[in-house]
């Protein structure tokens, strides 16, 4: 899901912080240990991985920023170790949102091997017949995929997918401020946190929240439905200080901002670096979702894509991606090599039981289901919060008039200054 | 042998502007192959988004001129030596990468932000600054003001200085001076700052969302939403595009009456 894009940020905010405490520099210097434990790397099958060694091909990986692990912090450099097992290269690059995925391929002129879509993206992009099916002989490790990830709602045959990562959306908050006892959804509501609660950018998500609220499917297309979910939109906008995505991360982490709905994975790595956050998913029930790899029609090397699916698939290499960007792992394998303080986290490994029956997975929604959503969403927006501000209109007719008055009398003047 | 030398500019504007003006033009007007007006006619539904990013813009761009205008008329007269260095430091800001800028903004004038942290001191605050309209127009105005500054500064150095002693010696006093003779000529130079100010800043998104919080939705933001929201409208989109541009177009237009003396349109 949306990740973080802009690690420049907290790299100015610490620099601030570092130019306010000058004396106390502590620079962190990131376990030494983990190194060694990280860089063995065991591959179940070597010789499938050589069979299109010296053919100078080059795949084109599309995925989401942040969203792999890239050899700092002394993890492994997944795209590296590819290379240097099977001879293909890799070229990596990222993008912010599904939306933005699919903007990419529909508007053509680009050519992908392996993209990484969510859940609802996958079963538009099936519809609209845009996957390539993969052909699983070349995947052997989709045995290591969990069983209750198999046939998943957006891809129900399992034929065009493999699972990457999952995780739910909760809310974080700021422990030593916010005191319920038990919180959910309503709390971001709350006139007593005015000011300083954040909202998701994002309508899909933002409408899921209030749906759940009002009791509605997250999958809803009933107009009605999608408008009482709007109003309970508007009403929040008087409470939120700001419509952000990946800025969740650095005004949390910043105490800009005490309250904020997010995505587990993203919110755990927030959760170690800062003491006074906590994460709660609403018992309620809350959204579900999936990011799997994809090869998109048209693709050049759909085997060599293959093969870097299923190497991601490795228990190694899915065991360094959870562990780096903090998703849960549908791998089972990975999953096993995990502590048990990781296994049995609530966060990122909630049980069966409220997976099954309080959470929802996205679907793709029809055209005008979108399109409505988008409008409402759109009209929340420009709403203008408690006093409308009446005088921008007449001011600006003002100012065409004098401008166009101006214009016309120095006309004249000037006719008139030619004459002689 | 100046159409030689210009060939590959005119080649270049053909392919990249022409064109995509052209494609936007027919995104905005016709569905499947044929002509409609519906998606132009859509974008009224809009139009106090529209308002807001016009108003917005034009208070950028008059504090731009405000700010701007003084400062290039003292930089001109100062000491030609240190005319370089200051102009630098002007521009040393753009150096650093747009975002990177805008971000800055944000831990200033946020709720914990620096400028707050100092009210603090006084007991006043905290102040909410952050997420209001007031920022989106500190923004523009702070993102956008060298490219007024230069055009002006470039006009008001190269003002021939006799010309001023001639007003002088005619009888002019220092305000003379300035509002009849380096108005009038710097007047190029104002017009191109305000064009190179006010387009950027009405059809910005970015600036908006950082600093707006999101709740303040410019044009911009409504075409990338268009693209990269919920639902792909790809016309919709153009169409929006477009009417920003006829507005522009026409305000250039007004704009450019003024500089009439000069037979250079700015468009």
């Amino acid at each position: 899901m949306k990740k973080r894009l802009w690690f420049i940020p907290t790299f100015v905010l610490s620099l601030t912080l570092l130019a306010g405490c000058a004396g106390s520099s502590s620079v962190n210097t990131a376990g030494g240990d983990e190194e060694d434990e990280a860089l063995t790397l065991t591959i179940e099958d070597p010789d499938y991985y050589s069979t299109l060694k010296g053919r100078n091909i080059t795949i084109n990986v599309y995925n989401w920023g942040e969203y792999i692990s890239d050899g700092s912090d002394g993890m492994l450099d997944v795209n590296e170790e590819f290379t240097k097992l099977t001879g293909i290269k890799v070229n990596y690059t990222t993008y912010a949102t599904n939306e933005e995925l699919y903007a990419k391929l529909k508007g053509g002129g680009s050519s992908y091997d392996v993209i990484i879509p969510s859940d609802y993206m996958i079963s538009r992009m099936i519809n609209e017949n845009m996957l390539e099916p993969l052909d699983f002989k070349n995947i052997p490790n989709m045995k290591n995929i969990m069983e209750n990830f198999k046939n998943p709602e957006y891809d129900p045959d399992q034929r065009y997918s493999v699972p990457y990562t999952w995780g739910t959306v909760g809310i974080i908050y700021d422990n030593t401020v916010v005191d319920e006892e038990e919180i959910g959804w309503d709390i971001l509501w709350n006139e007593d946190y005015a000011d300083r609660i954040l909202m998701f950018d994002n309508p899909r998500d933002a409408f899921a929240i209030a749906e759940n609220m009002l009791g509605y499917s997250l999958n809803t297309e009933d107009p009605e439905e999608l408008e009482k979910a709007a109003a309970k939109l508007t009403e929040q906008k008087k409470v939120v200080q700001a419509y952000v995505m990946d800025e969740i991360f650095d005004k949390m982490g910043a105490g800009e901002a005490i309250i904020a709905p997010y995505y587990a994975g993203d919110a755990r790595t927030l959760l170690d670096e800062y003491d006074n956050l906590s994460f709660v998913i609403p018992a309620s029930g809350t959204n579900l979702f999936f990011d799997a790899m994809c090869v998109p029609k048209g693709a050049k090397n759909k085997r060599a894509a293959e093969m870097y699916i299923n190497f991601m698939c490795e228990a190694d290499i899915a065991y360094s991606t959870t562990e780096y960007i903090g998703y849960s792992t549908p791998n089972q394998a990975a999953f096993d090599l995990l502590d048990e303080e990781e296994q049995t986290d609530e966060v990122a490994y909630p049980d069966d039981e409220f997976l099954a029956e309080k959470t929802e997975v996205f679907r793709n929604l029809s055209n005008e289901a979108n399109q409505k959503m988008q409008d409402l969403w759109t009209d929340m927006k420009s709403a203008e919060e408690q006093t409308p501000n009446r005088v921008i209109v007449p001011v600006f007719m003002l100012l065409c008039i004098i401008l166009s008055v101006t214009v016309i009398i120095r006309r004249h003047i000037k006719a008139k200054k030619d004459i002689f | 042998m100046k159409k030689v030398v210009s060939a590959p500019y005119l080649i270049w504007m053909a392919i990249f502007v022409i064109v995509p003006l052209l494609m936007v033009a027919y995104f905005a007007f016709f569905k499947d192959g044929h002509f409609t007006l519906d998606y132009v006619a859509n974008v009224s539904q809009y139009s106090n988004i529209f308002i807001r990013s016009i108003w917005l813009a034009a208070i950028a761009t008059a504090i731009c001129l405000v700010i701007a205008y003084p400062v290039a008329m003292i930089l001109s007269e100062m000491d030609t030596k240190y005319q370089g260095t200051i102009l630098m430091i002007v521009m040393l800001p753009m150096w650093m990468n747009f975002l990177l800028r805008t971000y800055a903004w944000m831990t200033i004038l946020g709720n914990n932000g620096i400028l707050n942290q100092f009210f603090g001191f006084f007991g006043l605050g905290p102040f909410k600054m952050l997420n209001t309209q007031g920022a989106v127009v500190l923004g523009m105005v702070y993102n956008y003001i060298p490219f007024m500054l230069l055009p002006i500064y470039n006009v008001i150095a190269k003002i021939d200085k006799s010309v001023l002693e001639a007003a002088q010696d005619l009888g002019c006093n220092r305000a003379q001076v300035i509002l009849k003779t380096i108005l009038p000529l710097s007047m190029p130079g104002i017009m191109s700052g305000i064009t190179m100010v006010f387009v950027p800043a009405i059809s910005t998104f970015i600036i908006s969302r950082m600093l707006g919080g999101g709740g303040n939705l410019l044009i911009g933001d409504l075409i990338e939403m268009q693209f990269l929201g919920n639902s792909y409208n790809p016309n919709l989109g153009a169409a929006i595009s477009l009417v920003l541009m006829v507005i522009v177009l026409l305000i250039m237009t007004l704009m450019n009456q003024f500089d009439a003396d000069d037979d250079r349109p700015l468009i």
